[in-house]
């Protein structure tokens, strides 16, 4: 494993009640965080391809780590999304070469399908600073009941030299999604839209 | 369940720790929180009487200790250290977090093999998204010097005003690279919860 991993923090939810108003079923969802070293740390690298290939690993991980916090099979994944917060020793470019050119593939074979954008943010950050991990549907981005975010933060991490990578699935939408647009049961996952 | 309890969400949260700054030590420490979001039957008033919502929460406990031994891979035997804690929101008053301490300490220790030791806590009153570092000691001596530890938990958006947050946290064992001596597990000899 290229990764140095120093601690993996999952969190997951399940709302019920939301203003009084029962969850039926309740929402779920989890992310998952791996605290890394980053080998990019404290000076100018050109070429970051072994973040890239960090990326491709932590895709696979973090991805299964969800499914199991969520006790769910692949097939019942609803929307996904992935972030990362960089340590002040890096630069914000390496959370891009973990995120975008490879990590997609394995996120969407754990998952089976997968054809919308996962969406992502990224920011540069002290040990305890907090990520809002967007989410959309898995297969259609239009779906308007699953855009979402889920807040993610580890409080020792990351340090000066670490990177906090985050994936996020879910099983669902919103709890009580009511504001109409493109419904799930419309989609046709094709094209990665509707 | 009692018209007391209401439960709007739950949140799992689990770390495994593999190292800190140091060499790997070659095992993995694991910490797990479960933190149950609850509506406050009480909030927005001064309630002279709240002792029936201490009884109303025993199976509640019960059912977020068993949760949080599941998380940390369900056995119990491998459960080394515990806290718990409490957030109320601003429609409530501190002593509503106090509800939490019997039901929330028996119930860990009830699936623990009658753990001997006190339950470590803390609580507050706070906004939505407060976080709340949770106190940790060994389940069966408070003075184990290797396993005091904290895990900070919250819960983004919650407590709102009318809520209730209670956590129960659990963990596997010592430190990483602990290392600063004291009474050891291995060394638990008067069993009476401290040494």
């Amino acid at each position: 494993m290229n990764a140095s991993i120093r601690k993996i923090v999952v969190l997951m939810d399940e709302t019920s009640i939301e203003m009084g108003e029962a969850v039926s079923p309740p929402t779920r969802r989890a992310v998952a965080c791996a605290v890394i070293d980053n080998p990019c740390a404290g000076r100018f690298i050109k070429d970051l391809s072994v973040l890239t290939e960090i990326g491709v690993e932590l895709g696979d991980l973090l991805t299964k780590r969800c499914l199991s916090a969520l006790n769910i099979r692949p097939e019942e994944a609803e929307s996904y999304g992935k972030a990362a917060i960089v340590g002040e020793a890096g630069e914000l470019e390496h959370a891009a070469a973990i995120l975008h050119p490879k990590m997609g593939t394995p996120v969407r074979a754990a998952l089976i399908k997968g054809v919308a954008l996962i969406p992502s943010a990224k920011k540069m950050g002290g040990m305890g600073t907090a990520i809002d991990v967007p989410l959309g549907h898995k297969d259609a981005a239009f779906v308007r009941s699953h855009f979402d975010a889920m807040e993610a933060r580890v409080s020792d991490a990351p340090r000066r030299n670490e990177i906090v990578v985050a994936i996020a699935v879910t099983n669902s939408g919103r709890p009580n999604p009511r504001i109409g647009g493109l419904q799930k049961h419309e989609i046709k996952g094709e094209d990665g839209l509707r | 369940m009692s018209s007391l309890i209401e439960i709007r969400r739950i949140a799992t949260i689990t770390e495994e720790i593999m190292r800190e700054t140091g060499p790997a030590p070659g095992h993995v420490l694991r910490r797990a929180a479960v933190l149950a979001v609850l509506t406050n039957p009480f909030a927005g008033r001064y309630e002279p009487n709240i002792l029936p919502m201490m009884e109303a929460l025993k199976a509640p406990g019960l059912e977020m200790a068993k949760r949080c031994i599941a998380a940390l891979g369900g056995d119990p035997k491998a459960v080394a250290g515990y806290g718990k804690g409490a957030i109320v929101g601003e429609g409530g008053e501190l002593e509503h977090g106090a509800l939490w301490h019997v039901p929330g300490g028996y119930a860990m220790r009830e699936l623990l093999g009658d753990a001997k030791a006190i339950v470590p806590s803390t609580k507050k009153v706070g906004g939505p998204g407060t976080r709340l570092d949770v106190p940790i000691t060994h389940i069966n001596a408070s003075y184990v010097r290797s396993h005091f530890d904290a895990m900070e938990v919250g819960v983004p958006g919650h407590p709102r005003a009318d809520e209730l947050v209670f956590v129960l946290v659990m963990t596997t064992g010592a430190r990483i690279h602990e290392r600063v001596g004291g009474l050891q597990p291995a060394d638990i000899k008067v069993w009476d919860g401290q040494r």
